[in-house]
């Protein structure tokens, strides 16, 4: 039971941390990206297959996936920099899929929809299920807790304030003297790398990825997070990433609980109570349990 | 005095066949306030679109302060000295007035991702600066009781002398009004018309459009007409208010 839940700490911080990127790119600078599951597997597969197949260190095989997301990101950025809204949505989710069934086609590189099993995990051969559990969920809590900081950091900065200000009018951040095309490819490939760690992280707790794991609903599942902890507040992301997989993982258990529940029934439950959570959160508050509030002032006031 | 800070020379730009532009081109001197006044359809904020770099020209030049500026994107403009208010206050509703003021001053090394991210230190200075800055703007707009506010919860007139502020910010040399005083009633009007003329020098010319002519007779020391895309003619306010083709601009008949 202690490592069921230890991995159900990893999983809300991958939540976490796949919130954190999308608060980057649509909380702070206001791009919707339907894509996030692609950048999510572009960060698994590319650290899964230098960790396998070329059997580089973790360290390594993690750094490059990062970077291989970045990358990709501050690409499809470039790419969509006039689209707004809706057609930037549109593209984005098209790019989720692309990377979903390059992943399950492409056979010679990446086993097509078999998957890459066995990724290496950290000192797991050497360490007990259980210990391996305690050590990679500390990990990801360490490691969700430092970009957390750091995204903390960017909205309280000039460059946050850019960011925000783009999100609420793109032309009118442009007379203000601001590159705006710039920023929104940088924004772009630091949420995206975020999303890359994520995926890092999913591959390597797990030990095995698939196509099947990339599924545009993961990305409807961050939205909700976000959404309902706060759109534009780090805080908000985390928190409501706990949420929602607490409801996911949660809804195991109603089976137990309640017997008429068929298998289907009760996994039926969990996608009702997030939506019924969803309703009942932006009915009351709108802006998310955690509403972005703007950050104090760096300059002291007189 | 008479040097020219903004030449504008046979601009055209036309959208979807109908020409809003048709080789328009005046100078605004130094140390002046100019009005910009025309009929409806005369090409006024095209104009101002085209010289501020957010819709481009497709023809002419303009030339601010000796540098050919033609095609620039808006936000190498404004970082040059030239900047823009928007006609209907486009602010930044999740902004408050103090941010949106820091946001538009200029040389803030904190606006690069990487001084943001690692040496926020960096970046302190010249916020405490630009504080400054801001809450003497603000003082001198009226805006400083509600410097903490949302941009969002402003009234009209408010948000219109915000517009005015921000583009303070930048320490500009050229500051381009969208109709400063459009929808505020006639008394905060003259207010903000004093406003902007106490803040007019040598160092700092407005270049306004407005159709609310007590104002343009108050502010403006010169006034330049447009119509159809071209310009007619200029002058002094009572000078153009006798020109014949002036009025008939006014009244739709063509010269």
């Amino acid at each position: 039971m202690l490592s069921y839940l230890l991995a159900t700490l990893t999983f809300a911080g991958i939540y976490g941390m796949l919130a954190l990127g999308l608060n980057v790119i649509w909380g702070m600078t206001g791009m919707i990206n339907l894509g996030l599951a692609g950048y999510f597997a572009v960060g698994a597969y590319a650290s899964a297959l230098l960790t396998t197949a070329a059997g580089l260190p973790i360290l390594v095989g993690a750094a490059i996936g990062i970077a291989a997301a970045a990358v990709t990101g501050a690409l499809t950025a470039r790419l969509t920099l006039k689209l707004r809204g809706d057609y930037l949505a549109i593209v984005t989710l098209g790019f989720g899929e692309l990377i979903r069934l390059i992943a399950a086609n492409e056979i010679w590189l990446t086993n097509g929809s078999d998957g890459i099993p066995g990724i290496p995990g950290p000192f797991r051969s050497s360490l007990s299920p259980l210990e391996f559990n305690a050590l990679f969920a500390a990990i990801t809590v360490f490691a969700v807790a430092f970009c957390w900081a750091l995204t903390e950091r960017l909205r309280r900065s000039p460059y946050g304030r850019a960011l925000r200000a783009i999100r609420e009018d793109e032309t009118a951040a442009a007379v203000a003297g601001k590159k705006v095309g710039a920023m929104k490819v940088q924004a772009f490939a630091l949420g995206a790398a975020l999303l890359g760690l994520a995926g890092v992280l999913y591959a390597h707790f797990t030990s095995y990825i698939a196509p099947d794991v990339f599924r545009p609903l993961l990305t409807i599942y961050i939205f909700l997070s976000l959404t309902a902890g706060g759109t534009g507040n780090p805080t908000g992301a985390v928190l409501g990433a706990v949420i929602v997989v607490v409801i996911l993982e949660g809804s195991r258990f109603a089976e137990a609980i309640l017997p008429a529940m068929s298998g289907a029934g009760a996994a039926a439950l969990r996608e009702i109570t997030i939506g019924v959570l969803l309703i009942v959160i932006m009915r009351l508050r709108p802006e998310g349990l955690l509403a972005e509030r703007p950050p104090k002032p760096l300059g002291a006031t007189r | 005095m008479k040097t020219e800070l903004l030449k504008v020379r046979d601009v055209a730009r036309s959208f979807y066949g109908v020409h809003a532009l048709n080789g328009a081109g005046f100078d605004v001197r130094a140390g002046s306030i100019t009005g910009l006044i025309g009929p409806n359809g005369a090409g006024k904020t095209t104009m101002f679109n085209c010289i501020s770099g957010v819709i481009p020209p497709e023809s002419g030049r303009i030339e601010f302060d000796g540098t050919d500026i033609t095609g620039w994107s808006p936000d190498a403009i404004s970082r040059r000295g030239l900047v823009r208010t928007f006609q209907i206050a486009r602010g930044f509703p999740k902004l408050t007035v103090l941010e949106t003021l820091l946001l538009h001053g200029d040389d803030q090394p904190g606006e690069r991702l990487g001084i943001a991210l690692l040496r926020p230190g960096r970046a302190r200075e010249r916020e405490q600066e630009l504080t400054d800055r801001a809450h003497d703007i603000a003082r001198r707009l009226k805006l400083d009781h509600v410097i903490g506010n949302l941009s969002a919860d402003l009234s009209g007139g408010q948000k219109k002398l915000l517009e005015i502020g921000r583009a303070l910010m930048g320490r500009p040399k050229l500051v381009l009004l969208d109709e400063p005083v459009a929808g505020v009633n006639p008394s905060l009007g003259r207010d903000i018309a004093d406003r902007i003329r106490e803040l007019a020098g040598p160092d700092l010319s407005f270049l306004v459009v407005e159709h609310d002519m007590e104002i343009v007779a108050q502010l403006c020391d010169r006034v330049i007409v447009m119509a159809a895309g071209r310009h007619l003619t200029e002058g002094t306010f009572d000078e153009i208010m006798q020109d014949r083709t002036v009025q008939d601009a006014y009244l739709g008949r063509t010269a």
